[in-house]
């Protein structure tokens, strides 16, 4: 048998031609005979009794599908893990833009007309719109006390080392929502009927998530319900619990109406009601000796979770986590809950909490550096968790990372040291200052603790008669590579050509459930089960006698055929085992967190213009150590698009609340980053392994979320020693503080007067 | 307010689309998206935020590069049309194509038409465009997975390659 190189190697993305070619079909894409097209009457209040709904009788409202959560079979509610979500408000209304009612009807435009003919009239009730609010309790909106979920990790004696601290630093620090913005609106197709239950076809993440919820909703057993991803433009983990919502509404109005029925948003819909990045809040309050070693800290990390429970909890739990970055803590005391507040429900995001409590830790950083009098680059180095030492929730360093030497190679590649001193030099004359910022980090792959044991996900491989392969999983292409990744593994571990494996489109009557499309675990986890089904299906094969060990693709191909017209179906699945030594508490919150961790240091070179108040990014470099690299020019586009990602977090997207209710809810006035706003995204591998992944990979999708904005704003403060603690920074709030105290404190007199 | 899309009685519109001369029903003022999405079936042209700000409705039309979601219908009429599905209508297309699918200029795929029109219009003026040229060229096309960097070698490299033939 020849050696192979598909692992490793940049393969053409199996679904690749298809959408360079304009022939990916996505949901929007398929038309069904006697189609209906769906909408969604939503609530126009943050919070309030539903007293009154009428209907513009100008409105021939016969020709209309109607639904309301009375047509609902089964359990009113989005089934995730609280189950306190309803699929339609009835009585009460928790955040603008609940929905409320369902409308379809064979023609789009005169549906639009009537979604504004419907008055919904409420008795108000007292909003609660930030976190400050929610946690004052002075309103309850949920629960007895706002709080969706606390966790709280202890490690050593916190209490014992304020005294021997030569330096008690603080501070406190934000981060903003922040819109997924896949260029795919959300959309899904549904049809029903008596025998076959519930279909859906969808633009989402998580085939078994819809299942699990319309199971709930139709209260219909599972071969019952049949979800299909189409192809999905983008993702993010937008698309990660919103689905199962737009698919139970299209499903409901299919029922009602006996055809099928397409709904697809428009972006200022999808913009307006669907998730977003969870807001944060993150307070430091760290012991540190004479010479910068961190003794001790308290960490308070609060998020504002929207409306109702759905992912905030597990969101937070990642946040916790990551809130002591890749630094050794002596003791430590991390706090942290998930505050409901009369907002459309937070979700998952790409980092999925980490980059806000990451973003606090590596502000924090700089500040203490500046307290002690180190450099940034010194106090890290004097910090850095090594191989043996513990994390915050106690667990053990095995990987053999160095960080001080990705830390001396990022700095290296950045040129970091003559910039600083050169920039020290010009920032000294001029209107356009320049400055550099680090950020080191960490990503945790896979799901949390005991998360992937619960998870128990399993993954099949088949083999036709004609030798070709077929991999069967639930994990969902949303342009991050699932596909072309998982085949790679395949065609490697059967030693067959790439172009031998395909992989099957998600759908829940051919799959099986290998777990949600989520938290950078798909080629590590679901990749490592892939393998394993593969090598079963070649010890099918050398066990029944009809393959040597030593094989080319063609016997294989007269071996599959040889035993199929014996055996019949040729498959293999492959279940996930926990590792023996993977140990976690969810009591105490403390253990084995991860199976293993991604590592980077990020390096942002800014100009901060103080004619504009602009600031722009000139230059960046991510190093990381993902483990091994499956395929090269994936991993690169998985980083620069994460990278940029993080760019808009950090410096242009902002979502405006006005009443609890996203306003600039357009791509005019919401701000992600163009092809002209970006710096040369400069990418760089280490690859140490990892015993649990498949070929030695970890995760890789959501750590380049992570980085970016601690790095750029700790270069601004390096540019123009103004420290800044909240993120989107906008030109404005340069402005703001820039401009002298006198002239600030004329402007709030103003506004205050007026 | 925009007049509404069904205003005024449905009328014939004339034009051609890769190549084929095509004649469609439809009301004046139908966006071209929609007309050729659901009319003429031609789905690769993708509607991100009928507005004009996202690009992925990029389309040719008489050689200028438009947001088709913007387009009246019958605007429309007599132009010749390039949509992502014309790769024999343009010489340019293929090379496109090739170039995104080595160089990871597609991701999720659904900007991938709109951004390759886009592409496909700057080298049409620039034959062998400097980077600041690409990023240029590209501004009007939002791509929310790849942060760009791979698509600037995509068109950079289909430049040369046609350079060099």
């Amino acid at each position: 048998m020849t050696v192979n190189h598909i692992v490793g190697a940049s393969v053409p993305r199996k679904e690749g031609w298809d959408k360079v070619t304009g022939a990916a079909r996505y949901v929007d894409d398929m038309v069904l005979p006697g189609m209906l097209y769906g909408a969604t009457v939503r609530s126009n209040v943050a919070r309030g009794k539903i007293r009154k709904i009428s209907f513009d009788p100008s409105i021939a409202w016969g020709e209309f599908v109607l639904v309301t959560a009375k047509d609902i079979p089964g359990k009113n509610c989005i089934a995730l893990i609280l189950d306190d979500q309803p699929c339609l408000a009835s009585e009460t209304v928790n955040h603008a833009e609940e929905p409320i009612l369902l409308l379809a009807h064979a023609d789009r435009h005169k549906l639009r007309r009537a979604v504004d003919a419907v008055t919904i009239e409420y008795e108000p009730l007292p909003p609660v719109h930030s976190m400050e609010e929610s946690e004052q309790q002075s309103t309850i909106i949920w629960g007895t006390d706002n709080t969706f979920k606390r966790y709280l990790v202890e490690k050593g004696d916190v209490d014992t080392v304020w005294e021997e601290a030569a330096h008690i630093i603080e501070g406190e620090y934000f981060t903003g929502a922040q819109e997924q913005l896949y260029i795919e609106n959300n959309g899904v197709i549904a049809a029903f009927g008596p025998e076959n239950g519930v279909t859906v076809w969808g633009s989402l993440q998580c085939p078994y998530y819809v299942h699990k919820a319309l199971m709930a909703l139709f209260g219909l057993p599972e071969d019952k319900i049949r979800v299909v991803q189409m192809e999905t433009g983008g993702a993010f983990g937008g698309k990660e619990e919103y689905p199962s919502m737009i698919a139970g509404h299209a499903a409901l109005l299919a029922m009602k109406s006996g055809r099928p029925v397409k709904i697809i948003y428009d972006r200022m819909e999808d913009m307006v009601a669907t998730t977003k990045r969870h807001p944060s809040r993150t307070r430091h309050r760290t012991a540190v000796s004479k010479d910068g070693k961190i003794l001790g800290g308290e960490i308070e990390f609060t998020i504002d979770g929207g409306a109702y429970a759905t992912l905030s909890s597990v969101v937070l739990s990642r946040g916790t986590i990551h809130a002591g970055g890749p630094y050794y803590w002596p003791s430590v005391r991390i706090r942290t809950k998930a505050l409901a507040t009369n907002t459309p429900p937070h979700g998952a995001f790409r980092g999925f909490g980490a980059p806000q409590s990451l973003f606090a830790m590596e502000r924090h950083m700089d500040r203490i550096a500046q307290v002690v009098g180190i450099s940034p680059v010194e106090i890290r180095r004097r910090n850095f968790l090594k191989p043996g030492q513990t994390t915050t929730t106690q667990q053990v360093i095995r990987e053999e990372i160095n960080l001080n030497h990705l830390l001396d190679r990022a700095l290296e590649l950045s040129g970091y040291a003559a910039k600083k001193t050169r920039f020290a030099e010009e920032n000294k004359n001029g209107m356009r200052k320049k400055g550099m910022g680090i950020a080191a980090f960490l990503h945790g792959a896979g799901f949390t603790g005991s998360g992937e044991r619960y998870l128990n996900s399993l993954v099949g491989v088949e083999a036709g008669a004609d030798g070709n392969v077929r991999v069967l999983v639930s994990s969902a292409e949303f342009g991050q590579g699932t596909n072309t990744v998982l085949c790679q593994i395949a065609a490697e571990a059967l030693g067959l050509p790439y172009e031998s494996v395909a992989i099957a489109q998600p759908d829940t009557t051919v799959v099986p459930n290998s777990g949600p499309t989520v938290a950078s675990r798909t080629a590590m986890i679901v990749g490592k089960l892939v393998q394993s089904a593969a090598k079963g299906i070649k010890e099918t094969l050398t066990k029944t006698g009809v393959l040597s060990d030593d094989y080319t693709p063609e016997q294989f191909r007269t071996a599959c055929k040889q035993y199929i017209a014996a055996h019949g179906a040729l498959k293999s699945y492959a279940r996930y085992e926990a590792p023996g030594d993977v140990y976690w508490d969810d009591e105490k919150y403390r253990g084995e967190a991860y199976a293993a961790f991604a590592w980077a240091v990020y390096v942002a070179e800014v100009t901060v213009d103080l004619t504009t108040y602009a600031v722009t990014v000139d230059d960046f470099v991510a190093l990381q150590e993902v483990g091994k690299v499956l395929h090269p020019v994936l991993a690169e586009g998985q980083i620069t698009g994460g990278v940029a990602q993080a760019i808009g977090f950090a410096l242009y997207e902002k979502v405006i609340w006005q009443n609890g209710r996203m306003i600039n809810n357009q791509m005019t006035n919401y701000i992600m980053p163009t092809s002209v706003d970006l710096p040369p995204i400069r990418v760089f591998f280490e690859e140490l392994g990892n015993v649990h992944g498949a070929h030695g990979a970890k995760g890789i999708g959501e750590l380049p979320m992570d980085g970016p904005a601690p790095a750029i704003v700790n270069a601004v403060e390096d540019a123009i020693g103004v420290p800044f603690h909240s993120i989107p920074l906008l030109p404005e709030d340069l402005f703001e503080a820039l401009r002298p105290a006198s002239e600030q404190e004329a402007a709030s007199s103003t506004r205050g007067a007026a | 307010m925009n007049p509404s899309p069904e205003a005024g009685a449905k009328c014939e519109v004339l034009f051609t689309v890769n190549g084929e001369a095509k004649n469609v029903l439809a009301h004046p003022m139908e966006r071209l998206l929609d007309v050729l999405r659901n009319e003429l079936e031609l789905t690769g042209t993708k509607e991100g935020c009928g507005e004009g700000e996202c690009g992925s409705c990029s389309v040719l039309l008489d050689g200028m590069l438009v947001n088709s979601c913007l387009v009246p219908v019958a605007q429309a009429s007599g132009a010749s049309i390039v949509t992502i599905e014309g790769m024999s209508a343009h010489a340019l297309m293929h090379p496109l194509q090739e170039a995104f699918l080595e160089c990871g200029g597609a991701q999720c795929g659904i900007c991938t038409p709109g951004m390759i029109l886009a592409a496909l219009h700057l080298l049409e003026k620039k034959p062998e465009p400097a980077l600041a040229d690409i990023r240029e060229g590209l501004a009007g096309n939002l791509c929310r997975c790849t942060g760009y960097m791979q698509i600037f070698e995509a068109v950079a490299r289909a430049a040369r390659r046609r350079v060099r033939k």
